[in-house]
């Protein structure tokens, strides 16, 4: 089975950037060449996909994602959750371990990843509790997950406040060499709240989330990481002050990595103004200043990786008051297009940006992809780069809706995304 | 003339111009108020649904004296607060009012923009009632009304707001109202009840009561929220009421001829002591009568567009 991208712009990050084909086969980059066409050997059993025009680059990794099976199955599904990855041009996502029950046992672990091979489109990695039911007391069976395929351990959104179970937590995946994610919050500091603490909640009444209650977090999980001299990886960084905390760290040579999500570089709270409870996530949109911190941070490579916190509601949860509906959007379908607004603004260069889906959180969680190396898995992403359209929810393969960008113009559409040489995604 | 909108959902949206309408079309409803038989047909055939969502004596009770001396049909609806926590109710319960041909809907509910999401869901006309933290513009309108009423003017007074600002939809209201009417806002409580930023509405903030005191021609106190304390707010009532109750020695201080008001309903002996509040300068049941009227005003001008 050969399959032969023809006369795109091959992009593969640190490595490649130049007009070429690639040759796949079996499900692996064979030869990447200019003009491999006349070189075939039995040219009429060779799929030929035409990639003019095109940005072909490794398929996309999502460290933090959130499929809802098993337990809340109404809002996504592993099978329509993948769909909505490849469709975004993912060829790999991690999902975070908030389902019910709580992704805390190899159980668990082993029957996402049954689904996901059922569903058989993107890789599915998934990440594993590192508190019994993500209470925060006892620590969850970590060597047990990672035997069973977790890649990192998190309490995804419930933040491990106690500080001692914590560090025991970091010291034990150490013998797995496992990153450990906390989402940084202090939940004394936010509790009630349901947007950023600003001006705005201010003018709306809204109960507000300040800055400090990520940056206390994220200044303990460094001291942390440093004492226990493990690998610490930062979910969706959204203000200034964590991206000092960051720069300091890294610039002391503390093992921290850290991801971005498009909409806290997309969106300030100023869209929160029309109470629209898909603008409600956690961390809540902040600033303009707080835009610029976490822009600058991915430009001098503080913030390593681009995420998209993938977080399916029902119509009808976020259809309650802005205070009672669930914080999180959808972000797997719009990633491309937001970060490749990026580039349009000079932030990042194209070879960056697509670093920031690819060979970056490839390296954060040690994973064997996103990279078009001789012999890798044929994981690609094919990229109209100039391509307008219209972003409308009803036409996104996520079974959710919850997305802030409805109607926004987007520019850069992924075309073709393939999996192991097997295309699984084209548009229509 | 009539008001260009649907709905009344905030004193934030509301233009000058559109609030003096709302306050003159206020007038004459004060004195059918003052009448033996204090009706008028002006809403005769029509429906104005009162959907409370959470507990409300004086406001739902002045929005249904006003509406029915206004010979609308008025119907009370208060689905209790035990399905705001599922919060899906809202919605479809106001599909269901719509159903029965409500013109207007009166909404209270404890989840800030309420009132506006479920104005873009309905047909009716909508009057915010107070949501959350947010806004509660009929307030906001009394307030200016009687303010107009005792002083003559609104622009040039100089009022302070205190108390629990943070928590205040009265507040909120009361800022945008009186800044949009061109009087100067100094809004003074304890750091904790002030929130973030508060100064880039036009405000001027104090810390310290004496200090904002001199010059003031208006004072506007909130109800302390009793149930806030232990949340480490403020430490005792004790302390609160030294620091930030109103009495007759601050009352000296403020060198005007003062005007005292409050929403009520008030905590004697905590943010008003007993002096200030039976006092003369004291319009605290001014505001309950006038609001009446001006609710009556509002009602009628959003009727005449429908």
């Amino acid at each position: 089975m050969r399959t032969l991208i023809k006369g795109g712009q091959v992009i593969d990050p640190g490595r490649m950037n130049q007009m070429a084909d690639i040759l796949i086969e079996d499900g692996k980059i064979h030869t990447i060449d200019v003009n491999l066409q006349p070189t075939l050997k039995n040219p009429e059993s060779v799929t030929i996909i035409d990639a003019k025009g095109l940005i072909v680059c490794p398929g996309f990794i999502d460290l933090h994602v959130h499929f809802r099976e098993p337990g809340f199955e109404y809002k996504e599904t592993i099978a329509t959750g993948v769909d909505s990855a490849v469709a975004g041009g993912f060829t790999t996502v991690c999902c975070m371990p908030n389902t019910n029950p709580v992704n805390d046992s190899q159980s668990i672990t082993d029957f996402i990843l049954r689904q996901a091979k059922i569903a058989d489109k993107a890789r599915v990695f998934p990440i594993g509790a590192i508190t019994k039911g993500s209470k925060g007391e006892e620590l969850a069976e970590i060597g047990e997950l990672h035997q069973a395929g977790c890649v990192a351990i998190s309490d995804d959104g419930i933040p491990v406040m106690n500080s001692l179970v914590m560090r025991r937590a970091m010291e034990y995946a150490r013998a797995f060499d496992l990153p450990v994610i906390d989402h940084c919050e202090d939940s004394h500091l936010s509790a009630g709240g349901a947007m950023n603490e600003g001006f705005v909640s201010t003018e709306l009444g809204i109960p507000g989330i300040p800055n400090a209650a990520e940056e206390v977090m994220v200044a303990r999980n460094i001291f942390l990481a440093e004492l226990t001299q493990s690998r610490l990886h930062l979910p969706h960084v959204s203000t200034i002050g964590s991206v000092r905390l960051l720069r300091d760290a890294k610039s002391r040579g503390v093992s921290v990595t850290a991801e971005a999500c498009p909409h806290h570089f997309s969106l300030t709270e100023e869209a929160v103004r029309t109470f629209d409870t898909n603008a409600k996530m956690n961390p809540p949109l902040r600033t303009d200043a707080d835009v610029q911190a976490v822009k600058g941070a991915l430009k001098d490579g503080s913030i390593d990786v681009i995420a998209t916190d993938h977080a399916p509601h029902a119509v009808h949860e976020k259809q309650r008051q802005f205070d009672n509906a669930p914080f999180g959007i959808i972000g797997l379908e719009s990633a491309l297009p937001l970060t490749l607004n990026l580039v349009e603004d000079g932030v990042l260069t194209i070879e960056q940006a697509i670093a920031k889906l690819t060979c970056e959180p490839a390296r954060v969680f040690k994973l064997p992809f996103g990279t078009l190396a001789l012999g890798a898995d044929a994981d690609v992403t094919l990229i109209d780069p100039k391509k307008s359209w219209t972003l409308d929810p009803s036409r996104l393969r996520s079974k959710s809706r919850n997305t802030p960008f409805a109607g926004w113009t987007m520019k850069g559409q992924v075309v073709k995304t393939l999996v192991g040489g097997r295309v699984v995604y084209e548009a229509e | 003339m009539s008001l260009k909108r649907k709905d009344l959902l905030s004193i934030s949206s509301l233009s000058p111009e559109e609030i003096d309408l709302i306050l003159e079309a206020a007038e004459p409803f004060k004195e059918v108020s003052g009448r033996e038989i204090k009706k008028v047909p002006a809403l005769r055939g029509k429906t104005v649904v009162n959907l409370f969502f959470e507990p409300s004596t004086r406001t739902s009770t002045s929005f249904e004296l006003a509406a029915k001396r206004l010979s609308a049909d008025v119907i009370n609806f208060s689905p209790g607060s035990s399905s705001v926590v599922k919060g899906e109710t809202l919605l479809d319960t106001a599909r269901n009012i719509e159903s029965m041909q409500a013109d207007i809907i009166v909404l209270r509910h404890s989840s800030s923009g309420a009132a506006e999401s479920l104005a873009r869901h309905v047909r009716s006309s909508v009057i915010n009632a107070g949501d959350g933290w947010h806004e509660h513009p009929t307030q906001g309108l009394l307030d200016l009304f009687t303010i107009k009423e005792k002083k003559g003017r609104l622009s040039g007074l100089s009022v302070a707001i205190v108390g629990d600002v943070a928590h205040s939809r009265v507040a909120r209201s009361d800022i945008h109202a009186l800044l949009k009417m061109g009087a100067e806002v100094r809004v003074v409580g304890p750091p904790t009840m002030i929130p973030a930023f508060i100064e880039r509405m036009g405000v001027k903030v104090f810390s310290n009561f004496d200090a904002a005191l001199p010059g003031v021609d208006v004072i506007i106190m909130l109800r302390l929220q009793l149930e806030r304390q232990g949340r480490s707010l403020f430490p005792s009532m004790r302390e609160y009421a030294t620091l930030y109750g109103l009495n007759s020695e601050r009352v000296q201080r403020t060198g005007t001829d003062l005007l005292v008001m409050h929403p009520g309903p008030i905590n004697r002996g905590v943010e008003i002591s007993h002096e200030v509040a039976d006092s003369s300068q004291a319009a605290i049941l001014d505001q309950v009568s006038n609001g009446v009227a001006v609710r009556m005003g509002l009602m009628y001008l959003l009727s005449q567009l429908q």
